[in-house]
């Protein structure tokens, strides 16, 4: 989903860089040396991973919506824990993204407050909507299976703070994946009326899912550089193909038809090859026309505008604690 | 109804009002998810829903056990109606803002953390194991929420007017903390559940100096509403377990 940053169009100036430390920079790129904090970079380096960093953060954050969609309605008890500890998780991840963004010299704050503007962007998978528990399924299963095979090669950025954060949440992602394929698996194995709506969950993420890994390499923007600097190590067509090639026989397994009447297995290539994919739906959801987009922004400054009296309570009160204190310190001198 | 059914029945009502206490009060707290005023309460929130939702499931399952009819804790936590929960009044009460989360939680905590720690000492060794557990998330819950109404009361003037008025709407569903049910009264006497007369003190001695420390007025906790523990409930638990039960209700049998 993440690899949707990488498509944008960076509209800044161009800086030209000292040539011998852009070298040195690639160099230390292409030695898999990892790149920390107060290490130089180039200008175009730094806003690039403050772009992906932080879109991966915001779609953490929203994508907490569509799943906290059901935490209430959740069918067991064991359902439900779950479905709220990894909700919880998100939160996580995004906190530890929006630090590893900080280390670039960009606030947590300003971050949040171009989410809210519209100003950065968000996975455009979470525009769309959870209709039933299904989809919970669905989610954990291929939305974060997607996520994964973007995210792995990420554990291996060249920017530090980033490869690190990765490490973590592909483990917390990889258990994500496992508990969503084990709610299809339930429910294909389950009731007619719970396989249909197993089945009615891959219909409607299945092509959504296969969006999220960005454009076709043709259409894509930066990928030379962020590869260059081993930001990106895969394109957008090879993490897709990587992505079909995992899903199509575990679709089998749970016995659930992949909806793609093309679909086929290249005996040649090796490869699933499936049916065209329709960029005009991806398009028109980026923009800003996808089932949800408008309510997720809606709530999301909701939630900003319903904490703003506890956050300013919070630093009023540590103003007065650390006031109080100054002014006994001195009473005692 | 020999003495041994008598009490069983019994541990079945008192598993199910600690449980349906938790169950509850983890479902309003599970509606903060997402909408935290900061990332890290949004976290912490979650944390203590969690929390909640195992000691429920805890105490669930035990009661369906004693009860012996082949209810799990997803039969007892889905299959209920409204009149059958057993929870406190106050668990079922509205999310409301951060102010009367904080303040609902300071006041569970302060009776739920005194009540656990003497039930550790309880003749029935489930509950005893259940209680060792809870009464560590308990004085957990107790001190983060304490330090949040102490930084509402005394933060700005919005903050405490706020804390203020939460502070009054949740007091009228402390006395019923205190009441002593027929089922409490009879595991008082056998050594298996505390008095709830007995942890009124420890209550009042956790949360007066907080919410002194946060300049807010303390209410006097005096009359109120009661019913929770026998199963008359306000207006809001059907809604509740109208949303909470929905889908589970929809599937008659089916595994989840």
């Amino acid at each position: 989903m993440y690899a949707q940053a990488l498509d944008q169009k960076d509209r800044s100036p161009v800086i030209a860089e000292d040539p011998v430390r852009l070298e040195r920079f690639e160099a230390r790129c292409t030695a898999e040396d990892k790149i920390e904090p107060k290490d130089w970079m180039p200008d175009a380096y730094r806003r690039t991973l403050i772009r992906q960093i932080s879109q991966h953060a915001h779609s953490e954050i929203i994508g907490m919506q569509p799943e906290g969609n059901w935490v209430t309605r959740a069918p067991s008890l064991r359902r439900k824990s779950i479905l709220l500890s990894k909700i919880q998780d998100e939160a996580g991840h995004g906190l530890y993204l929006y630090s590893a963004a900080e280390t670039l010299g960009v606030s947590r704050e300003e971050l949040s407050e171009q989410l809210l503007s519209g100003k950065a962007k968000y996975s455009s998978i979470f525009n769309y909507s959870t209709l039933t528990w299904a989809d919970m399924g669905a989610v954990g299963w291929l939305v974060d299976g997607a996520a994964i095979m973007n995210q792995i090669p990420l554990c291996r950025c060249s920017y530090g703070p980033y490869a690190r954060a990765m490490i973590r949440i592909c483990k917390e992602e990889s258990f994500h994946q496992r508990q969503g394929f084990e709610i299809m698996h339930t429910l294909a194995k389950g009731t007619v009326a719970q396989k249909a709506m197993a089945q009615d969950a891959l219909n409607r993420w299945w092509w959504p899912c296969l969006m999220m890994f960005g454009p076709p390499d043709q259409a894509s923007q930066h990928s030379d550089t962020s590869m260059r600097w081993k930001i990106k190590r895969f394109s957008n067509d090879e993490l897709r193909q990587k992505f079909i090639d995992a899903m199509v026989p575990q679709a089998r397994f749970l016995g659930l038809d992949i909806p793609d009447p093309e679909l086929r297995f290249n005996e040649e290539s090796g490869h699933w090859q499936t049916g065209a994919i329709d960029w005009s739906e991806f398009r028109r959801v980026l923009a800003g026309d996808g089932p949800c987009n408008r309510q997720r922004m809606r709530v999301r400054r909701q939630a900003e505008d319903e904490g703003i009296w506890v956050r300013d309570a919070a630093r009023a009160f540590a103003a007065k604690r650390a006031a109080r204190r100054q002014a006994a310190a001195i009473a005692a001198e | 109804m020999d003495v041994v059914a008598a009490i069983e029945d019994d541990l079945f009502a008192y598993a199910l009002m600690l449980g349906d206490s938790a169950l509850v009060l983890s479902h309003r707290l599970s509606e903060w998810s997402g909408f935290g005023p900061t990332l890290e309460e949004d976290i912490a929130l979650s944390n203590m829903a969690l929390d909640l939702i195992g000691q429920a499931r805890l105490c669930l399952d035990y009661a369906g056990k004693v009860e012996g009819r082949g209810r799990d804790e997803d039969a007892l936590a889905y299959l209920r109606d409204d009149n059958d929960y057993r929870n406190l009044l106050i668990c079922e009460q509205p999310r409301g803002d951060f102010a009367v989360t904080m303040v609902r939680q300071l006041f569970y905590a302060g009776f739920m953390q005194p009540c656990f720690a003497s039930l550790m000492a309880s003749r029935d060794s489930t509950l005893a194991a259940i209680a060792a557990k809870a009464e560590k998330e308990m004085a957990y819950h107790l001190r983060h929420a304490g330090e949040w109404v102490i930084r509402l009361g005394d933060g700005t003037a919005e903050s405490h007017t706020r804390t203020q008025r939460a502070l009054d709407e949740m007091a009228i569903y402390v006395a019923e903390f205190f009441t002593v049910s027929a089922v409490e009264r009879r595991l008082a006497d056998a050594g298996i559940a505390p008095d709830p007369l007995a942890l009124r003190a420890p209550f009042e001695n956790s949360i007066t100096p907080i919410l002194k420390e946060a300049t807010l007025i303390v209410p006097s906790f005096a009359g109120g509403q009661y019913g929770g523990k026998n199963g008359r409930h306000g207006e809001h638990l059907s809604r509740l377990l109208g949303e909470m039960q929905v889908l589970h209700r929809a599937h008659p049998g089916a595994t989840w």
